[in-house]
């Protein structure tokens, strides 16, 4: 281990967020141990290596779990909330959109996007079907 | 070195609350209700207490606050949380620290005005979840519950059914809040919150407080009730969000289970009377599996046809659970308190004949922490 490493800045968190607000999403991976990282950490959460990269995804994610969270039209109406496991590993929770949130089935094949949530940053999925699609 | 805490401590008093609304009193002044009543029940003075082992929602620095407004000068201080599941926690860190000498009454307590007070957190960790909205904590208990029911099968009328023998025991249950009669079909009918998890499906939010005394085993029989052995616990976590949660039909009550039974020398079939922190409906299926008392993927099948309801083959969350008792926040410390009275035998109605073994299971987070904890009478020590 090298104690003397140098600390860069912002940390991984920041980082994570400031690639998505130039529309890229990219997560972490170990050089030591091969493992993809999610959510960015300092430290390698499989085998406690520092040595973490920032690497490209393919976007390809399939559902793990999905529920439709029930709120008043008045108030944006009902909303997805899924749990994706991506391509290379790691699992991540996302909305699936363009589509009615109680379609949203488990097992379903998904592509990433980089959208707007609240104006704030976000990956979300939309069924592979139609991943090309603007919104 | 100490190779088990098994028998080491007994709970030798208990206090609870009301658990209808206590309007315009404070987490702390519910709390006092219940720690003088577990005083009195053990029949000692407040100031032989020496450990405080306490947790809640509301604020940090718990165990300073509880010393200061009852006037303590503890030895040995806990302050840990791990969500709802601590108090069943704190019995497994006041059994060793008794056991250390740290402290020699170890007072466990909680106290909560979330069904009449402002319930308001400390700030969190901003989280890579928090943009998406999740409506914590019903959606991922709602994820649990919807992969449980793609993997095995389980329908949302078995989910029901757990609502509904929880009510048939708060129906035994003068203290209960929910008492009216509950149907499959009322459950499966009301207002969905998070597919696919109903208004039915989930816990009360009520007042309530809840405190619990425990000594060494050599002290145990010099207090006016019946003493409650622990005899086993397991504290385990595999995760904090629940995107990080590795199998969403599988939680650590598996190995937390797994350690209390070993601990304690027993196995499930042995246990006479089951606490589970149901803050969902899911929640019972899940750690009945988890803990063995029945296959994994079973649990909807085993909680079906009154099988945990009174007259079922394991009674189950007994005091109607925090689906239709009581649920103030965080809900470990009233399960196990139930378990004890079970042990002791003072449960009128609801009495479980011939209870001298009891496991509890309190849950915190998303399914995140999970402590289990065998109790046993004097028998069974």
């Amino acid at each position: 281990m090298d104690n003397n490493k140098e600390i860069t800045n912002p940390g991984p968190l920041q980082t994570y967020e400031d690639n998505l607000a130039k529309g890229v999403f990219r997560i972490q991976q170990c050089r030591d141990c091969g493992s993809h990282v999610f959510y960015p950490r300092q430290l390698c959460n499989h085998c406690g290596s520092s040595e973490l990269k920032w690497v490209d995804v393919t976007g390809r994610g399939t559902v793990y779990s999905t529920s439709t969270v029930r709120r008043r039209p008045e108030k944006g109406g009902d909303y997805n909330i899924s749990l994706i496991d991506l391509e290379e590993g790691p699992r991540m929770m996302s909305q699936v959109m363009g589509m009615d949130p109680e379609d949203v089935v488990i097992g379903m094949e998904v592509s990433a996007h980089v959208g707007l949530i609240d104006d704030q940053p976000a990956v979300v999925f939309y069924d592979k079907e139609q991943g090309d699609k603007e919104w | 070195m100490v190779d088990s805490l098994r028998g080491n401590a007994a709970v030798v008093g208990v206090g609870l609350t009301e658990f209808t609304g206590m309007p315009g009193m404070n987490h702390m002044e519910i709390m006092a209700v219940a720690v003088e009543r577990a005083i009195a029940d053990a029949g000692i003075d407040k100031s032989e207490i020496d450990g405080i082992f306490s947790a809640n929602f509301v604020e940090l620095l718990t165990p300073l606050t509880v010393a200061e407004y009852f006037g303590l000068n503890p030895t040995y201080m806990d302050g840990t949380n791990t969500g709802g599941s601590v108090f069943v926690n704190s019995v497994q860190s006041a059994a060793a620290a008794l056991t250390l000498g740290l402290c020699n009454v170890a007072l466990i307590c909680y106290g909560s005005n979330s069904a009449t007070g402002k319930f308001t957190h400390p700030p969190a960790m901003r989280t890579v979840e928090d943009v998406y909205k999740p409506r914590n904590p019903i959606s991922p208990y709602a994820l649990a519950a919807n992969r449980h029911m793609h993997e095995f099968g389980t329908t949302r009328e078995q989910l029901a059914e757990v609502a509904v023998s929880a009510r048939k025991w708060a129906q035994l249950n003068p203290a209960a809040n929910m008492r009216d009669p509950l149907t499959v079909q009322d459950v499966v009918n009301a207002r969905m919150i998070v597919d696919p998890l109903g208004l039915l499906d989930c816990c009360l939010v009520s007042d309530g407080g809840a405190a619990m005394i425990m000594v060494r085993k050599e002290r145990a029989r010099d207090f006016p009730k019946k003493p409650v052995y622990m005899l086993g616990v397991g504290s385990r976590t595999d995760h904090n969000l629940i995107s990080a949660m590795p199998d969403l039909t599988t939680t650590a009550a598996k190995p937390a289970a797994e350690a209390a039974f070993a601990m304690a020398g027993v196995t499930p079939a042995d246990i006479d009377v089951v606490e589970l922190y149901d803050a969902f409906t899911i929640n019972t299926i899940l750690f009945l599996e988890d803990m063995g008392f029945c296959e994994k993927g079973q649990g909807g099948e085993f909680v079906s046809n009154g099988n945990i309801a009174p007259g079922g083959s394991l009674p189950v969350n007994t005091n109607g659970g925090g689906l239709s008792c009581v649920h103030p926040g965080m809900y470990g410390m009233f399960l196990m308190i139930e378990a004890v009275q079970q042990l002791r035998g003072e449960c009128g109605d609801r009495q479980v004949a011939d209870a001298n073994l009891a496991a509890c299971n309190g849950n915190g987070g998303f399914l995140a922490s999970q402590v289990t904890a065998v109790f046993g009478t004097e028998e069974t020590l």
